[in-house]
């Protein structure tokens, strides 16, 4: 095998060009082989003008109002599992990333680190994924880039996407704007796409019927501007950490408490019962098509009745209150009657023994 | 949800709450053995309900609290070894040793993996004979079938690359103990649900006997907890002093016959030290003689590493239920889940973590119903 593009290309070369089924060290040599990866499985799939002018930076035109900018970068095991894989979380993560500052997401860049020896299919399965993601939510790809590291180096593929989106001065909720009173509301189920992963390991020992909820919440937040505007105080997609990490975030910022009641948590049989198994709490298991919303409370009915409206949020519910007592902690009032406060984890959730 | 939702009813809950309010004359004084129901009664708040009738003093019953840290430094030495895997259940990761964690050897290069099951261990030493596969094999009772399978199976298979660093409890020595100890203040206990699954309640009953206490085989919902407490009430009230099963749905007098069976045949009772209370005799399971092979303290030449207890650290007090964790002075103070002190921190089974994670003394004091 040769790393040298020009060899490749030429008649002695073992893998002649095309014929690849997994990614080489050769394919991020900047020669033919780069040329042919980009080509044929990234522009085909992601091809819109700006991204199609090939240049060194993509040129757009100016929205005009605030922009928002948000990047996150996806690393997951394994790359596909039940309900998603990589390329949808790297697409609705970031969108939803924007949507929470309010945002209408306008473009998306994607930066690919790929492991030689990747196997061409799931790339192919991953790219057609975040193909189809931008799509639905009517976001164009417009620039991205590459990388290929030594087997070994890394975990299959890494993938970074930053979005660019605009925020009106009338929409612009924030971490901090969470007061005294507001309603504290749900979009869906809580803990699929964190568990959805964990079953998908193989060394996990039992089956499951959970998905991941990896979705774009894009279109939640439009019905929820339409139906409350700027009684909608902070938004939060609860995705590492879960909601308990997202609300602890939010009353930090705001300096408020919290009081959530554990009758209300909308946790899906399946999910609270595999958390039993393994001796995790739901409430810091990972979402990836969910939001926490705080909205003030005259709205809260009609910011729920909005959700429900659509099919992301058919399970929306509210399930708990912002209060100005007990301030940057969140309490639990737990279903026996009993009340417990629910803290940032120190590290991640560890299995118990037993 | 079947054998879940219904254990954690709240009407069932409330009723259970009343039957205790009306049945306690007087204040009684409980321990929850195990660390898992420890975990259900602070989550849940249910202490809290009827704290005017029943005190719950939080037992030992945590596997990861009572490991001593000298077996915690044994297993940071041989898990830092190149050619080694050191394969455990997932909270032993974050157990401080004396100078580092698990967590922290496997950063520093250590090849240290979680198992769901210990059999997965004996997996990997199959799947790579070149690689020495040790497991760190802790617990009660409960953990002891299916670390015995492990070896069993080992041996079975007549891996020579794979060991197990042991550090098994046992829990009617540790009532023994308790209940001997000279400013005992327990008048009755939830036995653990998943011991007994194991092992039966006959072991309870010349403790129950001798020692005049009431001890009520115990589930880990909060209506499990509930039922044993108001079953352990009813007792001290009346009187009685026996071996009550509350966790029917689970537990036969006699327990799991076979498993009891797999423990005797791979382990003998020893004697063992217990973090924060000292040397219980014959408290601890080894392996027997015959399965030598399989002893990674040998193996790696672990037995001289010795540790010494941090000096602030108050577990020993908290686990013998004289001092409630937030009355330690280093709780939440030096000692956090980020950087525990002592063992009982660190498990989310453990008192101390279950009371910081919890927020027990930092809400302000429950409005009682």
């Amino acid at each position: 095998m040769t790393n040298d593009p020009s060899l490749a290309a030429g008649p002695v070369c073992p893998v002649p060009l095309g014929s690849a089924t997994h990614v080489l060290l050769g394919h991020g040599s900047g020669g033919k082989l780069s040329a042919e990866l980009l080509r044929e499985r990234f522009l085909r799939r992601f091809g819109n003008p700006a991204l199609a002018a090939l240049g060194d930076a993509a040129v757009l035109d100016n929205p005009g109002g605030r922009l928002v900018v948000s990047t996150d970068t996806f690393v997951v095991t394994p790359l596909e599992f039940p309900g998603g894989d990589i390329g949808t979380l790297a697409v609705n993560g970031t969108l939803n990333d924007l949507a929470m500052m309010g945002a209408e997401p306008c473009w998306l860049t994607a930066g690919f680190v790929l492991e030689e020896g990747l196997s061409f299919t799931v790339l192919d399965r991953v790219l057609d994924s975040m193909a189809r993601a931008a799509a639905a939510a009517g976001v164009p790809i417009v620039t991205g880039d590459t990388k290929v590291v030594e087997r070994g180096k890394a975990d299959g593929l890494y993938v970074n996407t930053t979005g660019i989106g605009t925020q009106t001065e009338e929409f612009s909720p924030g971490p901090a704007g969470a007061a005294p009173g507001d309603a504290i509301l749900v979009s869906g189920a809580i803990g699929r796409h964190g568990m959805a992963v964990m079953a998908a390991r193989e060394d996990l020992g039992f089956a499951t019927t959970i998905t991941s909820d990896t979705a774009c919440l894009v279109p939640l937040v439009q019905r929820l501007r339409a139906s409350a505007g700027g009684a909608v105080h902070a938004l939060r997609d609860p995705t590492r950490g879960g909601v308990a990490s997202a609300l602890n975030e939010l009353a930090r910022a705001a300096d408020v408490g919290m009081v959530l009641e554990e009758r209300a948590l909308p946790i899906p049989g399946p999910v609270a019962a595999a958390c039993a198994v393994l001796g995790l709490d739901p409430l810091y298991v990972a979402n990836e098509g969910m939001l926490v919303a705080v909205v003030a409370e005259e709205r809260a009915e009609a910011a729920l009745a909005a959700l429900r409206d659509h099919p992301l949020g058919r399970e929306a519910v509210r399930i708990g209150t912002v209060t100005s007592e007990h301030r940057r902690l969140v309490e639990l009032r737990t279903a026996v009657g009993g009340r417990r406060i629910v803290d940032m984890l120190p590290g991640d959730q560890l299995p118990r023994i037993c | 949800m079947k054998y879940l939702a219904e254990y954690r009813d709240p009407d069932l809950a409330r009723g259970l709450v009343t039957r205790i309010k009306a049945t306690a004359t007087r204040h009684w004084v409980l321990m929850e053995v195990c660390g898992g129901q420890t975990h259900t009664i602070v989550r849940h708040g249910i202490d809290e309900l009827v704290a005017d009738q029943v005190e719950m003093i939080h037992g030992p019953g945590c596997p990861v609290c009572v490991t001593p840290l000298e077996q915690i430094d044994r297993a940071l030495a041989v898990a830092s070894r190149p050619a080694v895997i050191f394969t455990s259940f997932g909270d032993m990761l974050r157990v401080p040793g004396s100078r580092t964690d698990l967590l922290h050897v496997r950063a520093q290069g250590g090849d240290v993996r979680v198992v769901y099951s210990p059999l997965d261990a004996v997996e990997l030493a199959r799947r790579h004979p070149e690689r020495e596969v040790v497991f760190f094999a802790v617990g009660f009772e409960t953990t002891a079938p299916a670390n015995a399978m492990a070896v069993w199976r080992a041996h079975q298979l007549g891996l020579t690359n794979f060991s197990v660093l042991v550090s098994h409890v046992t829990v009617p020595p540790a009532i023994t103990a308790i209940v001997e100890s000279p400013d005992n203040r327990v008048q009755g206990f939830l036995a653990a649900g998943h011991v007994c699954t194991v092992m039966g309640w006959r072991q309870y009953e010349p403790l129950a006997a001798r020692y005049r206490v009431p001890i009520v085989v115990t589930g880990f919902e909060p209506v499990d907890i509930l039922e044993g407490m108001a079953m352990a009430v009813s007792q001290l009230e009346e009187g009685r002093h026996e071996v009550e099963n509350q966790y029917v749905r689970s537990v036969r007098r006699d327990g799991n016959r076979l498993a009891q069976e797999l423990i005797t045949r791979i382990f003998q009772p020893v004697d063992r030290q217990w973090r924060g209370i000292g040397m219980i005799p014959a408290s601890g399971l080894g392996l027997r003689p015959e399965f030598a092979a399989f002893d990674a303290e040998a193996k790696f030449g672990l037995t001289n590493i010795r540790a010494q207890e941090p000096a602030a650290c108050r577990a020993g007090d908290v686990l013998r239920g004289r001092l409630k964790p937030h009355e330690c002075p280093v709780f939440g103070r030096e000692c956090t889940p980020e950087h525990p002190l002592g063992a009982p921190m660190v498990s989310s089974e453990g008192a101390c973590a279950a009371y910081y994670n919890c927020g027990r003394a930092r809400l302000p004091a429950a409005k009682t119903a």
